[in-house]
């Protein structure tokens, strides 16, 4: 059977990404996805059509299958906004590169984010969340959580795991926001230049003293040694700095908004920190914030009676992936006692997330922080009026005020 | 029981160690390793969890015979 024989080719395809229309859940308009596990066609922002991966069980083997390329500069690679399509002459270090480059480039930095580095990371992010936890109750009730703690907590994080200062957090922030939300193409190439200008000067300053972080240790080492240059280093630098506290911040915001949405199952979180771990997970597949991992087909690929051609862009959904009822049962439901595992809201296959471990440390101890410290945490307005992010970014609050 | 890590495909994601922590841990590379003592999975129901929620593969599980 090939593609053509089926409905999901002559269908009207859905269109991809679309805007949720609650934060914590698919956009409505993926239901019609539900129903047609584990393909469908989609209709891209440009009219370009693409594959959908909506099945569990064939995403995970697609993402780990190593016929379909991460590199953003191949013919026919997807873009889910004209942000995208402005960067794409080039491709980011570690999540843009194939193997076997890529298993030289992760190897490099793997060391810094076991499960062991984060168990060490723990007294500091403690520290870090309770120092932010102390400013915000100085300064309110009320405040927005999203600049008072989800976003300074894994950016503080993230600069002394790299060794960048966060004096400079104001820049890098505004910057990473701008690369991946533009609104427009040409900012999302000039933020993208200027973190490699910044990074660029802290890499020559770091060459000339060494100073403590990650990116210190890879001038002291991979710099010196020939197996990085000054270029890829930067490269490097830039996608740690920005994926190393975007996605853990719209977790921190979008998380904390869910359980408040959902005070029943806070209650018993607050009840039995145990449940901690689990809750975490089940979050991780719920909100799903990284929807839309991007693939385009070197080689024709024959997958549950379709054909995938070479050059065929795909896009991987997480949002409707981890919904798959045939793994997650009622996947609707905000439940940790159902076993969250093996959601692929990290992705799968070799550029499954680097910073996983740090990120599940960091979410736990904001989580168990925020609402041990404040008992009475509430929204400070009406839900529906709360501000989020469209669907073609990374998912989470654009601002989340609150009262306690 | 008899576990295979593939040290060539294994990545250092550290899902197996966050599985089983009782029979897989990390190296000083990051990749994934057995527990001394644990080579034979120790009996742990965790352990064929451990191997599906690997990205790569990397981890083979069979039942010793013999």
């Amino acid at each position: 059977m090939t593609d053509t024989d089926t409905n999901t080719e002559t269908a009207n395809p859905v269109a991809y990404p679309q805007d949720r229309t609650c934060p914590y859940h698919p956009p409505a308009g993926y239901d019609a996805l539900r129903a047609t596990r584990p393909l469908a066609r989609v209709t891209l922002f440009d009219g370009r059509p693409a594959w959908l991966v909506t099945g569990h069980t064939t995403a995970r083997r697609l993402l780990a299958d190593q016929r379909l390329s991460t590199d953003r500069r191949r013919d026919g690679f997807p873009a889910t906004s004209a942000r995208l399509t402005a960067v794409q002459g080039r491709s980011p270090a570690l999540l843009g590169v194939d193997d076997p480059e890529h298993r030289a480039q992760r190897k490099m930095v793997i060391p810094e984010f076991t499960l062991k580095r984060a168990a060490a990371l723990r007294p500091r992010i403690q520290e870090i969340v309770d120092g932010r936890l102390d400013a915000m109750t100085a300064q309110g009730p009320p405040a927005d959580l999203v600049p008072a703690f989800a976003l300074p907590v894994p950016s503080m994080v993230i600069c002394a795991l790299l060794g960048v200062p966060y004096a400079d957090h104001d820049f890098f922030e505004e910057q990473s926001r701008r690369l991946l939300r533009g609104p427009r193409p040409e900012d999302t190439r000039e933020a993208r230049d200027r973190l490699e200008a910044y990074l660029g000067e802290l890499v020559d300053r770091k060459r000339r003293s060494p100073g403590e972080g990650l990116l210190d240790d890879l001038v002291r080492q991979q710099l010196a040694e020939g197996a990085l240059d000054r270029d890829q280093l930067i490269a490097f630098a830039v996608i740690l700095l920005v994926a190393g506290h975007e996605t853990t911040a719209n977790m921190i915001s979008l998380g904390t908004f869910t359980l408040l949405r959902n005070p029943a199952r806070l209650a018993e979180l607050r009840a039995d920190p145990a449940l901690l771990p689990g809750a975490v997970e089940e979050l991780m597949r719920m909100l799903s914030i990284a929807d839309g991992l991007l693939r385009t087909a070197v080689e024709d690929i024959e997958v549950e009676g379709h054909t995938i051609r070479a050059g065929d862009g795909v896009v991987f959904s997480t949002s409707v992936i981890n919904r798959d009822e045939t793994v997650y049962p009622e996947p609707d439901v905000l439940d940790w006692h159902r076993p969250a595992r093996h959601h692929v809201a990290f992705g799968f296959g070799i550029h499954q997330c680097l910073g996983q471990n740090l990120a599940r440390a960091e979410l736990e101890i904001a989580l168990r922080s925020l609402f041990e410290r404040l008992p009475g945490l509430r929204l400070a307005a009406p839900a529906e009026e709360i501000a989020f992010k469209p669907g073609d970014t990374i998912q989470g609050m654009l601002e989340l005020p609150v009262a306690w | 029981m008899h576990i295979g890590i593939d040290q060539d495909t294994c990545i250092g994601a550290g899902q197996c160690a966050l599985t089983a922590p009782d029979v897989f841990t990390q190296d000083d590379d990051g990749y994934s390793t057995l527990r001394p003592g644990r080579e034979d999975g120790g009996g742990s129901p965790l352990v064929r969890e451990a191997a599906r929620a690997c990205p790569v593969g990397a981890i083979t599980v069979s039942e010793r015979v013999g």
